[in-house]
Formats: C-alpha cells, structure tokens, sequence
C-alpha cells in the first residue's frame, strides 16, 4: 500500500506549508462556504464540542441534584428539562455526529485515496441541516424548555407536555437530514472514489464501519422523521394517532420510535468499533487477526441491529410470544460484537505493544465496552429485564456503550488523528493522563448506577428513597473526575495548537493511506494519486522491534 | 453507612429472578477473564522494546472465528431460555388470583379492592396469595413497579394490562411509578403492605365501604341507563350479559373474541369496535363520561353476573 508513496516523502517535507489551511484560505468565508471535506469535519469538530459542552454541563446539575435525596436543588420541572437537554443533545448532536461526522468526515476519502468525498457540496449542506437543527433544539430548550425526555413517549408528548416539544423535534427533524446526507455520501464514496487498486478487501476496517453506519443512518433516520411528524400532528392538529382518548395506540408510537432508535445505538458504537480497528493494529504493529470476519460482524452488527427494537418494550403489554423472539434476537446481535473484541484480542499476540494515548483508549474502549455489552445480556433475558428496565441499570449499561464505547473510541480517534488533522502533536503524558483519569472517573460514575437499578430506583427520578444515597454520591463524585478528563485534552489540543510540536506526516508509521501524505494534509489530499496492492495493516512487529533497537536516540517515531 | 446490594426478595418470582441475575454475574466475571487475561498477559509480553518472540505465527484462523462464534451462540441461547422462563412465569398470572384494580393518573396511583375498600399509593395485600393488579391508566403511561416482587408493568391508557405476584414476605415495601409521567414522576411512589390473611380481612372490615365493586358497578349500570337495553326483559335488542364474562363471543365479522376485561372494556367506551353476532351498532359510547374506577366497577359487575347465571 505505500511503496509508491514512500519514496516520495521526501518531497513532500519540501511543500509542507501547502495545506488545506493555508490553500482554502484563512477568512470566515473561506470556511463557512467550503466543500473540502477536511474543513467541513473541522467544523463539525468545532460544533459537536459545543453541544458537547452544553449537554455536559446539564448532566453535571443532574449530579449536583441527585447527591441528596430530595430534589432540593432544582424543581421537579427544571430537572425533567435537564435530562430531556443532556439525552437529546448528547444522542442526536454529539454522538450521531461524532466519529462518523468529524473523524469520518476527515479521514474516509483520504483512506480511499480520494481527494474528496462524491458530493462535496451536500456534505457542506449537511453541516448546515445539523446546525440548524441544533440550534432549533436549542432554541427550544433555552425558551421554554423541553420536558419528555430523549424518548417522546407519547400521549405525554402528543397530548399532555407543555413545552416545546414541536420546536425540539422540528430541529431533530431536520438534523436528520444531514445525518441522512452524510450516509449518502459516504455509501457513494466508497463506492465510486476507491484508489486504484483498493478492493473492498483492502479496505480499512474503519471504512466497513463507517459503510454500516452509513447504511443505517440512511434506512432509519427517515423512520425517525416520519414519527416525529405524526406525533407532531397529533399534537397540532387532534389526529388521533398514539392518543387513546382520540382513538390511537401510545404503543405504535414505541414501536416506530424504537425501530429507529435502536439501530440508531448502533450508529452511536459501529464507528467506534472502526476506530479500534485502526488503533489496535497500529499500536500493536500488527494485521488485524480475522480481517473478513471483523468487516462482516459490522455488516451483521447493521442488518440485525434493526430486528432487535422490541427488547426496549417488555414490560409495555406487547405480546408475551414477540417479546421471546425480540429477546432471542437480541442476544444474536451481541455475538458480532463479542467477535471484534475476540479479534482484537487476539491480533495483540506478538505484537509489540506501545501505550501511547490512543493505545490507552483503545485498551480503555475494550474494558467499557466489553462490560457494557456483558450487562446487556441481563437486559436481552427478559425476565430479568422486567425488573430492571427504565432504572439505573438501564442507563449504565448504555453509558458504558455510549460514553465509555463511542466516546471513548471518540477520543482515541482523535489524538490518532490530530497530527494529521492539525499538523500538531499533542502533549503525550497529559494525554496519558486524561486517557486514565477517564477511565477512572468513568467507571466510578456508572459502576455504582448498576447496583442502584437492581436496588430498584428508576430513571428521570428527581427525589430519590434515601438507601439509594450512597451510590449516588458516589456516581456524582465520579463524574467530577470524569469531567476532568473532558476538560483536560479540551485545554491541551487548544495549547497544541500553537505550542504544539510539529506533526510530521506520519508520526505513528501508520499503514492508511492518510498517513500517505502531508501534515495537515493539501487541499487536494494526495499530491498523487495513490496505486494500492496489498491489504490493509501491512505492519511487522518484528520489523519495528529491529528498527527500535538500531536508534539510540530516545525519541522514537511510532508514538 | 450501609451498602445495599439487593431490594428485600419478598416473593418467589423474585427468588428466581435473582438467581438468574447472580448466574449471569458469575457469567460475565468468567468472560471478562476470557478476555482480559489474555490482553493483560500480552501487554506485558508483548510490550514495545522487551525481548520476545515476535516471529509472525500462522495461527489456524477459520477454526478459531468458527469456535468464538459458536460458543457466544451457545451460552446466549441457553440465557434466553432461562430469561424466558422466568418471563413467563411473571407473565401468565394464576387463574385463581385474586383481583385488585389499580388506576395510574398524574401523579397517583388509585386502587380498588373487589370488597369495595379504596386507597391512594397504598397497597394492602395478604401474605401468600396470588395477587392480580388490572392496571389502567387515565392520562399517560405509567409504570407500576415494586423492586422487592422483581416486576413491573406498564399502565397504558386505552386498554388494560396485567400484573401478578405472591408475596411471601410481611413488610411495606416500595412502589414505584417508572415510566416517565411528567413534572412529578418522582412523587408518583408509594408502598406496597404485606399483611396476614387475618389481618387483612381485619383491615378490610376497618375500612367497611358499605358496598363492594360488583354493587357499586350494580348501581352504575342502572345509574347510566345500561339496563334499559341489558336486561332480558327489554324490548331493545342487546346482548345479554349473564355468563359473558370468560366466554368466547362471535363477532359480525366472522371471528371470536374471548370476553376479557379488555374486551368488556372497549364495548363500554368502543361500542363500534367489535359488534357481537347478530346485533347491530346501536350503543352509545361512554367516552369521556365514565371514569377509569367506574368502567373497573361495572366490569366487576358483569363478572359477578358470571358467577350466579350460566
């Protein structure tokens, strides 16, 4: 994949200060009109970090909140937006976004070897459908507020909520689009804009990930439109759809809702588990072990993912015999994904292993995620489930998915890719650092939640009995710690930026073809076209042990 | 300061519930050292700069996908089984359960004895009988939970939906509302009391509601005109309901339907929905004029007409 490449590297060091920062140009204009791929991923970047921080700062009053047990910081009406602010931001403005958006953005068409994505001026559009959307959400939350949770379980959203419930899913509405948009052009992407030479078994794993996601943002976002439109017109108009006084079904609404929202989870880790697949094997020096099965378990991960969305419905009266088979399949669709953690574990034999920041991550997604997938097998039995469904349990098990899988898999992400994105390196021992604190601060924020949803207290609990104090207390002082280890490498990747030591173009000898060429990388990524002729993760342990022992000098490439 | 671990286990279902839940800790512990032993170990063997042996192995790798795909498959289907039967149990409530109505209304919840006693977020219950809540709901979904029993249903408005359990443990016990209901959803708690059998009849008698449900559905039914048509000796034509309750009824349009508390319900307020065989759509709808409690007592009317006629 990179003999072509590599004897013209040199060159390249010559026409480093060509890049897609200083080649678009540097005016506000330049960038809010672009359609370079690697702007718009930067943007998205920028955006999703607000969101971030604003869906963040509510979870942090919840925490606040639910130190005591009665709800004596806020009001009841207060608390209810929070969580309806932290749930809709956090799914719909961060997570969806996150790696497919940024990373994706940034680093699939030049994985292609493509100097763009197909369609340069959607992406761009995207970008604007999102932030639409989002600041609707956030008009309606800062005016007036939100209250039925994430969820909009009806006929509480359709009938009995005052707030801004059509205002929020209006900008859901169309922030969906641009969801759909970039699964549209990532599908084409892939197909059409390949290098030579770069079958789809040469493909990076993280392309296959990101070509699985695609598919579901584009087959089930719409599914989510169309639901939120009929519970908009029940609203608006008395359509009798999901409220029983006008002759509707509130269930419908939760199945229509769900066979969005559960591929929808997948959205939120398929891309995570792509990230692993570049990290691991960089890291560790070693091809993937199970190269086809790793691809295909994304493949299944994404058609079973929409069979599964009855396991949310157990205790709702659906049919005792729909709730078996939902339960069934749910347990099918964790073997995919104990698959890739087998995979992964077993491509670090005989590797030579380096604990570099997005190594640190990458071991910290297979602890999250793997503990995060085990609890799900509690939920998937259903008789257990009807115990321990919409309590705490329930909420850990998806924040060790959804934080501790994705946004873990976020992070490591991005300190891998930074060099490139940024042409800067960021401070290694405080990434080490935050990578652990993370860890720590994650486990001690929703380990304890687990225990608290077998004790029994539910979820969206404003005041609470008091023998559930203690694991509050301790769930709270740990997200204290965990939004440390946010705000840390949100202080360090800023500082990097100036002061930062300059990235060469490929600091980790990684493999991908976007470590081909410069950091930041030009306009057009590749100076030439890149020819591919072997598959993916072309690295020797051996090799890099050889080479590491012929260099004295401490500071070593490879990260 | 204590650590609890568990809600009190207050009934069998719960036993088995638990049971289930301390195998599949057990379950997860042994797959977690499956998985971070090895990666543990390689981390140290392996580390970058420390002498081993590196030497690319051709490891057999369609056999090794092959047994870590069965395998998960395996012990997943086994897990199934074992939740579903638990499932099961928790979803079929015994024929010879006592019934008890329970109506879910932001933010309370209001139930009814069949003897006619009423409380508010109060469930008085006796020990060692089995016990079926005929959940409603008159505005949104709610939840009824109660950690120590291991078991929750939702309440739906529109329809009825079923819970049952045994307690075989005396105490007061939480009840939770877990569904999402608005603003006070948290406030929506009660509890669930334990009594001995003697006890409760004392508690029933101390309560002495004059009448039962049957006989304040009684009252209803000729208080809202539903005699006029119901009773035999009516010249308009309607369905008797001596014996409805339990039966399968033919319907215009072919099928059967099996007279259940839902299919009783939807007559009262859906009068169109399911036209008996025979009849035509002559009936009133009693949306919106008779309360969740009120259709519970003319249900409990029409049953107890069950038990006196064939």
């Amino acid at each position: 994949m990179n003999t072509a490449t590599e004897t013209v590297a040199p060159l390249i060091e010559h026409r480093i200060a060509k890049n897609y920062f200083t080649e678009g140009g540097h005016t506000l204009k330049s960038w809010l009109l672009t359609t370079d791929h690697k702007r718009i991923g930067v943007l998205y970047l920028i955006s999703i970090v607000f969101y971030f921080v604003i869906a963040a700062i509510a979870a942090a009053l919840m925490r606040m909140e639910l130190i005591t047990p009665a709800g004596d910081m806020v009001t009841s009406e207060t608390y209810n937006n929070l969580f309806t602010i932290h749930g809709t931001l956090m799914v719909w403005f961060f997570l969806i976004p996150s790696i497919p958006a940024v990373l994706g953005n940034f680093v699939l068409p030049m994985m292609l070897g493509a100097r763009d994505v197909a369609f340069p001026k959607l992406n761009l559009l995207s970008w604007y459908l999102f932030n639409a959307g989002g600041l609707l959400a956030l008009y309606a939350v800062t005016f007036g507020g939100v209250d039925t949770g994430w969820t909009f379980y009806t006929p509480y959203s359709s009938t009995y909520s005052n707030s801004h419930v059509l205002t929020m899913a209006a900008g859901i509405f169309i922030a969906g689009f641009g969801t759909i948009l970039t699964g549209l052009n990532f599908i084409i992407t892939t197909h059409k804009l390949r290098a030579p030479g770069l079958t789809w078994f040469r493909l990076p794993l993280f392309v296959w990930s990101m070509y699985s996601t695609s598919a579901i943002m584009i087959l089930a976002t719409p599914v989510l439109a169309m639901t939120l439109t009929l519970m908009g017109i029940e609203r608006i108009w008395g359509v009798g759809l999901f409220d029983p006084k006008l002759g509707g079904d509130p269930v419908l609404f939760q199945h229509l809702f769900w066979f969005y929202s559960h591929p929808a989870v997948y959205i939120m880790i398929l891309p995570g588990m792509g990230v692993m697949s570049e990290l691991v094997t960089c890291f560790s020096r070693k091809p993937i072990f199970g190269y086809h099965f790793v691809a295909f378990s994304s493949v299944a991960i994404a058609v079973l993912g929409f069979l599964v969305w009855g396991h949310h419905m157990f205790t709702s009266g659906q049919s005792i015999y729909a709730s078996l088979v939902f339960s069934y399949l749910s347990y099918m669709v964790a073997v995919p994904s104990a698959i890739k953690v087998f995979n992964w574990t077993l491509t670090l034999h005989r590797g030579s292993i380096s604990l570099s920041t997005p190594m640190i991550y990458a071991l910290g997604f297979v602890g999250l995620f793997t503990v995060g997938g085990l609890t799900g097998l509690f939920l998937a039995a259903a008789g257990l489930d009807v115990h321990v469904q919409d309590t705490y349990f329930v909420v850990a098990h998806f924040h060790y998915i959804m934080v501790g899988g994705m946004v873990t898999a976020f992070m490591g992400g991005l300190h891998y890719w930074w060099p490139k994105i940024t042409g800067r390196m960021y401070p290694e021992k405080f990434g080490r650092l935050a990578a652990l604190t993370m860890y720590l601060g994650f486990n001690l924020t929703f380990f304890p939640q687990f225990v608290l949803g077998y004790l029994g207290m539910p979820r969206r609990y404003h005041a609470y009995a008091p023998e559930f104090q203690i694991y509050n207390v301790m769930s709270s002082a740990g997200a204290s710690i965990l939004g440390v280890a946010y705000l840390l490498p949100l202080i360090y990747f800023l500082w990097s930026l100036k002061y930062g030591k300059k990235a060469p173009a490929n600091p980790w000898k990684a493999t991908g073809l976007e470590w081909q060429t410069t950091s930041p990388p030009p306009k057009h990524n590749f100076h030439e076209t890149p020819i591919v002729d072997t598959p993916p993760y072309q690295y020797s342990a051996e090799a890099t042990e050889a080479e590491l022992l012929s260099i004295s000098n401490k500071e070593t490439p490879y990260g | 300061m204590n650590f609890p671990l568990f809600p009190p286990e207050a009934s069998k279902v719960a036993q088995q519930t638990d049971y289930l839940y301390w195998s599949l800790i057990a379950i997860c512990i042994l797959a977690i050292l499956v998985v971070f032993l090895p990666i543990v170990y390689f981390l140290f063997k392996y580390r970058r700069g420390k002498k081993a042996d590196r030497r690319p192995v051709h490891l057999p790798e369609i056999p090794i996908e092959i047994t870590w795909t069965i395998i998960p498959i395996v012990v997943f289907t086994g897990l199934f089984a074992w939740g579903a039967n638990v499932y099961w149990t928790i979803e079929r409530p015994p024929a010879d359960a006592m019934e008890i109505d329970v109506v879910g209304k932001q933010w309370m919840w209001k139930i009814q004895h069949p003897e006619g006693n009423r409380e508010i977020d109060e469930l008085h219950v006796p020990l060692g009988r089995n016990i079926k809540l005929l959940l409603a709901s008159q505005d949104v979904i709610h939840s009824f939970f109660i950690p120590a029993f291991r078991i929750k249903q939702d309440a739906v408005p529109g329809r009825y939906s079923e819970l049952w359990f045994k307690a075989d443990k005396l105490g007061t016990f939480h009840l939770f509302c877990s569904e999402y209901c608005g603003t006070h959803h948290s406030a929506m708690v009660g509890n669930v009391i334990v009594m001995p059998p003697d006890e409760y009849q004392k508690w029933l008698m101390h309560g002495a509601p004059g009448s039962s449900m049957a006989q304040e559905g009684e009252r209803l039914f000729r208080a809202y005109g539903c005699s006029g048509c119901h009773v035999q000796s009516t010249i308009v034509h309607a369905p008797p309901l001596n014996g409805l309750y339990g039966r399968s009824v033919p319907l215009n349009g072919g099928q059967f339907v099996t007279a259940d508390e839902t299919y009783l319900r939807d007559s009262i307020l859906l009068p169109a929905k399911d036209i008996a065989a025979g009849y035509t759509n002559d009936m009133p709808s009693f949306q919106g004029r008779l309360a969740e409690e009120d259709v519970m007592k003319l249900i409990a009317y029409i049953k107890s007409l069950s038990d006196t006629t064939p």
